[in-house]
């Protein structure tokens, strides 16, 4: 997959963070959050109840239990999906 | 499988003298309806929901996308079909190769409900064929991963037989194409396919109106899934329950056994006892 090109974020090489916001994308649109926020957390921003929604966390299926746990880094990729009507 | 046999079109089960079936089962479940039905394409959700009831369905189709994120509140499906009411089969349409219907599969899975998948690998978008080998190729990564697969495909027995050996619950050839309407365009091949198979046959796919659905039993076949019929008929829960009577219909008079085509008329009163 030619996936993880935005990069790991400044401060894991130890220096101090940019700015206070991070940018993901979200069901293919780019989008800021602020830095520290969780999974579970952009759900919430976004109106959304965990348990009508599927997460995909950068290619890998999050479980809803540890959707609290996980926090978002810049260029995170995510897909939120949910069942709606199919044959 | 255990107890499928007795109505493969070989060996007809005697219907029962109260004219009811005996229940289908498909991977360890039973339903008893042998209608499965869409969820797409409805006029609105209200009208889904009472044609589904109307079919008198326990199995019902749905499909995984992305939540839109413009709109003020989701608009999953959950939020007007119960899965204690419907046993959800989440499918893998719109994807055109394995490891699209795989990732489909898995995340359908994540939302928690059961393990099972409408596994459909679309070839062609003219005609939405199944590419049978991209078919067989997740099909195969599927059961490695626990999944109960009831996999779409054409009416190749071929493809069938080697889907059946990949671990597959059920097999589901077409009628003929999706949304089509056209009916059974081949009864001989879904004959040959339903004689072969140990797993239950549903045919997926092509139903047009409730004499193709009774047509379509009347091969032995094990059930049939369906949505446009229903969802774009002027009266949809008129349609449902046409379906589910033409399901029946066709399922009894397979049991029932069909009197032999004669090109020749036979008179059905008494040719003794005429007035001299």
């Amino acid at each position: 997959m030619a996936e993880g090109t935005g990069g790991r974020p400044p401060e894991e090489m130890g220096g101090p963070p940019e700015r206070d916001s991070l940018r993901i994308i979200v069901n293919g649109k780019e989008r800021e959050v602020a830095r520290g926020t969780t999974v579970a957390g952009l759900l919430d921003e976004l109106g959304l109840a965990p348990g009508m929604v599927v997460v995909e966390h950068n290619r890998a299926i999050l479980e809803r239990a540890r959707l609290g746990e996980v926090p978002l880094a810049e260029g995170d990729r995510l897909e939120l999906v949910h069942f709606v009507g199919g044959g | 499988m255990d107890s499928k046999d007795a109505s493969s079109p070989t060996t007809p089960e005697r219907a029962p003298a109260t004219g009811i079936d005996t229940p289908l089962e498909i991977g360890g479940r039973r339903f008893d309806s042998r209608l499965i039905l869409g969820t797409g394409k409805y006029p609105d959700n209200e009208t889904m929901v009472r044609a589904i009831r109307a079919s008198g369905t326990e199995m019902v189709t749905v499909a995984v996308r992305r939540v839109d994120l413009d709109r003020a509140n989701e608009d999953s499906i959950l939020h007007h079909l119960s899965p204690d009411e419907f046993f959800l089969l989440a499918n893998t349409a719109g994807c055109y190769t394995a490891e699209e219907a795989v990732r489909y599969a898995r995340l359908a899975r994540a939302a928690g409900f059961n393990e099972w998948v409408k596994l459909e690998v679309i070839g062609d978008e003219r005609t939405l064929l199944p590419d049978v080998h991209a078919t067989l190729e997740a099909a195969r990564i599927l059961v490695e991963e626990g999944f109960k697969v009831m996999a779409y495909t054409n009416e190749d027995l071929i493809t069938a037989l080697r889907l059946e050996d990949a671990g597959c619950v059920s097999v589901m050839p077409l009628a003929s194409p999706i949304g089509s309407g056209l009916g059974l365009v081949n009864p001989y091949y879904i004959r040959e396919i339903k004689s072969r198979l140990e797993v239950p046959v549903i045919v997926d796919a092509g139903v047009g109106t409730a004499s193709d659905a009774c047509a379509t039993m009347e091969q032995g076949v094990d059930g049939v899934l369906m949505n446009t019929a229903i969802a774009v008929a002027d009266d949809p829960v008129a349609m449902a329950t046409a379906m589910r009577h033409g399901v029946v219909a066709g399922r009894l008079a397979f049991l029932a056994g069909r009197m032999p085509k004669r090109e020749i008329a036979v008179p059905s009163s008494p040719t003794r006892g005429m007035l001299g």
